[in-house]
């Protein structure tokens, strides 16, 4: 009981950490610029691509370095050369921009890398295991996963609060004409936000490209969980996501272990009902959806999201 | 004023999306070929396995055209992109019939098998005089040949309860294995598994003790390791699973990663991309039942088989040849054309019952009774150990470790066949 | 959106219109024979309800939902239910009439889901909707006995209980089936934005605030305009039902609710006729291009990525931006500037095609070097001639569509300087 408490515990703290590496960029895009990065898990299928190819050449730890910074560098060129035209006419043009992309960048992942997955393996510096417990072992991956993600947090938390480069940028969002006025390029900022917010996306995809698998379909499989993440925090706030990231993580990892059902629980309280109908489903079996429950949930009675500033 | 203005934009409106639908005339003239409508994904997720379909089925069109094609034509193959859905697949469907492609054949998914067999008895029976034939190489539902089947319908690969009797023949026949886990996606796939599984082993070993049954959602985990951790609290000896692709691949990978020391018995495990997304994971563990792997060939000194396979590969890096039904599919298809003397439909489904014919395997018979091909089917286990041949090019290979002959694959069905009348 | 001119020949002008359609429809089938163009035909008419539907929520109030399908597909299983209880003898249905059943369901679910969706606005609103729509097409795996799992729901429409003497078993008389719903169902979408609460969803998109303090509830609008857009998807997707006698969960999911969304916008959003336009381009390019490239989805998302860019008001803005120019009598004006333009369209796209099917021919194909046919000449991929070519032929075209279009921006800057001094405001 215990064991299995533990494990889950282990199991859900790292996939909250993986999901926050990809939902802190996106967070910050929106908070920085408004705008809903529907392309983000795109970019982060980029950064797992563009690893595997540097990979090949130079190793794993370059590719750690240049990966997200090449993904940034397409990030910019999307916001300059597309997203810039399509601010004047709103926010759900948009959103239906980098809902067009997702398309695009899809079908050039495929043209470029075909449609079987990559061999983007685990590089053999950190092949081994951490520890073992109660006979499981832990892998060292898992551990540098999770001190990666943490050092994001930091890191972007410094950079926006601590220095003069993020004091610029907030207030870029609340007061543009302002800012402008006081001589800072605002849209140039804005395209250095978006380059940072999917740079982070790109790292995500570097870390997490490995271990799991790297392929065409991993933008559709993660894309829809990262919004519950960062919808749940409460959009533009950086704590919220990490906050919701690791709540999210625990409960579909825990939810995995229910392995009962309503009608089990009635039937341990002395109730026989329901076992043929819907209460007797396995629990688990909804285990997935219940972020989207809950996400749901929370827009319907506190739309900020836990930690968002405002309702959008 | 205001009000022509309004109806004259409509009216463009109109006209402008009449003039829009313009479609082309599909439908090639006087092509004397025999013409065999392949309906796979060929875009979006699964394009992979479609494509390595297309690829497959040509190559062993241009074989049999080499050699003479069948009753004197050349056989061609016209790809349908379904995208994986069922809607799409009844679309294409209709454009074959259109074309004059009197065969389909079809391999991802039963839902769009499940479509396909309702579409194609439906369009037989308003089209008499423009019938298809379907034959499904890999929608494995059974229901297909069960309370679904169709006269028009053969299935060339062994249906999911066929897969689970072996498999769990198999098990039973480990007396040391005393604790068994079946992990599966949640669909009617995975649900059949589970069900199925329990049932078969509660049969042949009641005391072997099923430590877990876990329906996952389709498609949608990415990090299996709640449920290896389920599995190793569980001291499992086997796992059971029908996932196939990336559900698969992570399920073992995540389980190497933990250290976890199971057996995995697998229905997809050497489906195209799973060993190379697997690797060293699945090493002298994973086991999967299939008609065909590449090292069987050597197992059973078919010469022919391992030329066909190296010269597949050789064109197509990295895919390989290992659907050997697909053959099996259009040789028989072949042989009863021939035993008809004649392309159409319904001659030829009638020759096509009961018929049999050698595949290098072993012979395999086209039930009567439900359309189900009989053929031997094997299981095999992924390790460093194989005799030629390695998979996708992972430095391990398939190595057989139980053949069960046709005969012994079979499983009772309750298909009650309606056939029309013949001629 | 003034004065309604109620004289009888302004009626019966609108009238024409919808007369004029009826006509289109009716002769279609005699100009595309073919098997699979009607079947092309059908999901048109099909699309365009959905369509219709979904601009309800988006077009006139405001509302992006990214799980509309879930009403459409919804609406879809239950027809297929109800024609199954029909088949059993349980019921008394026609089938002409299915259609409502499908239309009930997605006014059930629509109340049902609106009732907790449409108290918020904006990305929140967009947001529950897409939370709707990811549970409702997982839980269709859970409740196999609505959704029949997997292999979905099917049914046989010639049920033998109709009100006309047609079996509905042909595709042609579906068609007619299809094509009739989707006059009626226009017609009635389009009075709908004619009624006081058409005006007010339309108030409420452009300033929810203002509304408000006018003495408009802006929940209570969302809602009912939220509620009846269910009812249309339901109406379409029992009409889907019927067509292809098949139900899967793919139908409640988020790509069949991108579609729509992607169908309405392409269309254009502020004209009622856009998404009648989006959904016939879209399922013509789905059902035709797919046929002819495998590199389709690029294709799509390129189209949809370059028109929200430079064309976000939609086809149908385009056209409609056209009418002022029109009645002022300076349409004549474009004619040069378009006429230069087409030349440097073309190279782009036939250089944009060539680059398109040359990677995924090398990408993707059964045998990289052998030739492929592009616009009737055989270009082998493998040749560095070849796309060096490919790439000269999109950069001019390019660098020519950049000029042109600078031409015609000033052209329009003209024309509208000469409708303000004539006097003709913008309407």
């Amino acid at each position: 009981m215990l064991e299995s408490f533990i494990f889950s515990v282990l199991n859900g703290v790292l996939y909250g950490m993986l999901l926050f590496m990809l939902a802190s960029g996106l967070t910050l895009i929106f908070g920085m610029m408004g705008v809903l990065n529907f392309a983000h898990a795109s970019y982060y299928m980029l950064g797992a691509y563009f690893a595997f190819s540097i990979s090949e050449y130079a190793g794993f730890w370059v590719a750690l370095i240049l990966a997200p910074i090449v993904v940034g560098l397409l990030g910019a060129l999307t916001e300059r050369f597309g997203l810039r035209n399509v601010h004047k006419h709103g926010h759900v043009a948009e959103l239906l921009f980098t809902f067009g992309l997702v398309y695009v960048i899809d079908e050039l992942v495929v043209l470029i890398w075909g449609r079987v997955p990559v061999n983007y393996q685990i590089p053999d510096a950190l092949d081994f295991t951490l520890f073992s417990l109660y006979g499981s072992q832990f892998p060292a991956y898992r551990g540098f996963i999770l001190l990666v993600a943490i050092a994001m947090f930091v890191a972007i938390y410094v950079l926006l609060v601590r220095t003069r480069v993020g004091m610029i940028i907030r207030a870029s969002l609340s007061h543009p004409d302002m800012v402008g006025a006081l001589g800072h390029n605002v849209p140039r900022i804005f395209t250095l936000v978006f380059a940072f917010g999917t740079g982070l996306a790109g790292l995500a995809g570097v870390m997490a490209g490995n271990y799991f698998i790297t392929e065409p379909g991993m933008a559709y499989a993660m894309g829809p969980i990262v919004f519950v993440v960062v919808v749940f925090g409460g959009l533009g706030s950086l704590g919220g996501a990490f906050v919701a990231s690791l709540i999210i993580g625990l409960v579909t990892t825990f939810a995995v272990g229910m392995n009962y059902s309503v009608a089990d629980l009635l039937a341990g309280m002395g109730i026989a009902f329901g076992q043929d109908s819907v209460l007797g489903i396995n629990l688990s079996r909804f285990g997935l959806m219940l972020p989207y429950l809950m996400m749901v949930l929370i827009l319907i009675v506190r739309p900020r999201g836990l930690m968002g500033a405002r309702e959008s | 004023m205001k009000n022509t203005m309004r109806l004259v934009r409509r009216s463009l409106a109109t006209v402008g999306v009449a003039a829009a639908l313009a479609v082309p005339a599909i439908g090639s003239a006087a092509d004397d070929t025999i013409k065999i409508g392949l309906i796979d994904p060929l875009s979006g997720p699964f394009a992979n396995i479609g494509d390595l379909g297309v690829k497959g089925f040509t190559f062993l069109a241009e074989r049999i055209n080499e050699d003479g094609g069948i009753l004197g034509r050349d056989v061609e193959i016209v790809p349908f992109d379904n995208k994986g859905s069922a809607q799409e697949s009844l679309q294409n469907l209709r454009e074959a019939a259109d074309e004059g492609i009197q065969y389909i054949t079809q391999g991802l998914g039963s839902n769009v098998g499940n479509a396909l067999v309702n579409g194609v008895e439906k369009h037989n029976r308003r089209n008499p005089d423009n019938r298809v034939v379907y034959l499904n190489f890999a929608a494995v539902d059974p229901a297909l040949t069960n309370e679904k089947c169709s006269f028009w319908h053969f299935r060339f690969d062994a249906n999911s309860a066929m897969k689970m009797k072996a498999i769990t023949d198999s098990i039973a026949d480990q007396k040391q294995v005393k604790k068994v886990f079946l992990i599966n996606q949640d669909y009617s796939h995975g649900q059949f598994i589970s069900k199925a599984g329990k049932e078969l082993l509660a049969e042949k070993r009641p005391d072997i003790e099923i430590v877990g049954d876990v329906l996952h959602p389709l498609g949608k985990v990415k990090d299996f390791s709640p449920y290896i951790s389920q599995i190793e609290s569980s001291d499992a000896d086997v796992v059971i699973s029908g996932n196939w692709g990336n559900d698969l691949a992570l399920l073992v990978r995540a389980g190497a990663q933990a250290g976890l020391d199971v057996d995995y018995y697998t229905y997809y495990g050497s489906l195209v991309g799973t060993p190379r997304a697997i690797g060293e994971a699945g090493e002298g563990k994973l086991k999967t039942i299939t008609e065909y792997q590449e090292n069987l060939a050597v197992d059973k000194n078919q010469a022919d088989l391992q030329e066909l396979g190296e010269t597949f590969e050789e064109r197509y890096a990295p895919l390989e040849f290992n659907v050997l039904r697909t053959k099996t599919e259009l040789h028989m298809l072949k042989k009863a054309m021939e035993k008809a003397g004649t392309t159409d439909p319904l001659q030829v489904a009638y020759a096509m019952e009961g018929m049999t014919l050698e595949t290098g395997m072993g012979e395999v018979t086209m039930r009567a009774k439900d359309h189900q091909l009989l053929q031997p089917l094997f299981i095999s286990t992924l390790t460093k150990d194989y005799k030629k041949y390695d998979a996708e090019g992972t430095g391990f290979g398939w190595k057989t470790d139980v053949e069960i002959p046709a005969d012994e694959t079979a499983v009772p069905s309750s298909c009650e066949m309606k056939r029309p009348p013949r001629s | 959106m003034s004065r309604v001119n109620t004289s009888g020949s302004a009626v019966l002008r609108r009238l024409a219109v919808w007369l004029v359609a009826m006509a289109v429809i009716a002769i279609l089938p005699y100009i595309f024979t073919s098997g699979s163009s009607v079947s092309m035909m059908s999901q048109m008419g099909i699309f365009i309800i959905f369509a219709l539907s979904y601009n309800m929520l988006l077009g006139e109030a405001g509302m992006l939902s990214f799980g509309h399908a879930v009403y459409f597909g919804l609406g879809g299983t239950m027809t297929l239910h109800a024609i199954n209880r029909v088949n059993d003898g349980a019921w008394w249905f026609p089938l002409e009439l299915m259609p409502l059943a499908g239309g009930a369901c997605g006014l059930f679910f629509g109340i049902l889901f609106g009732a907790v969706t449409t108290r918020r606005g904006g990305v929140t609103f967009a947001m529950i909707t897409l939370g709707i729509g990811v549970m409702v097409e997982a839980s269709a795996h859970i409740f196999t006995d609505f959704f029949g799992g997997e292999s979905g729901v099917t049914a046989n429409r010639v049920t033998d209980v109709t009100v006309l003497p047609f079996s509905y078993g042909p595709s042609i008389q579906v068609y007619y089936l299809i094509g009739a719903w989707t006059v009626v169902a226009a017609l009635v979408m389009f009075l709908l934005t004619r009624t006081p609460l058409g005006r007010i969803s339309n108030a409420v998109r452009d300033n929810p605030e203002r509304a408000q303090f006018v003495g408009y509830n802006t929940t209570i609008t969302r809602f009912v305009q939220f509620s009846l857009s269910g009812f249309f998807a339901g109406v379409a997707g029992g009409l889907f039902a019927i067509l292809f006698e098949i139900m899967t969960a793919a139908n409640v999911g988020l790509i069949q609710s991108g579609g729509v969304l992607l169908m309405t916008f392409i269309g254009g959003l502020g004209v009622f006729f856009g998404p009648i336009i989006g959904a016939v381009l879209v399922i013509y390019l789905q059902v035709a291009l797919s046929g002819f490239s495998d590199g389709w989805i690029l294709y799509f998302g390129l189209l949809f990525v370059l028109m929200v860019m430079f064309v976000p008001q939609g086809i149908a803005g385009v056209i409609v931006a056209h009418v002022a120019p029109w009645r002022a009598g300076l349409l004549h004006r474009f004619v040069v500037p378009y006429a230069l333009a087409v030349v440097p369209a073309l190279l782009s796209f036939v250089g944009l095609v060539a680059i398109i099917e040359m990677g995924y021919h090398l990408s993707l194909s059964y045998n990289p070097s052998s030739p492929i046919e592009l616009f009737s000449v055989e270009v082998v991929a493998t040749r560095y001639l070849s796309w060096a070519v490919a790439l000269l032929v999109f950069a001019a075209g390019i660098a020519s569509l950049r000029w042109v279009t600078g031409q015609i921006g000033s052209r329009w800057g003209d024309v509208n300087r000469a409708m303000d001094t004539q006097g003709h405001g913008n309407d």
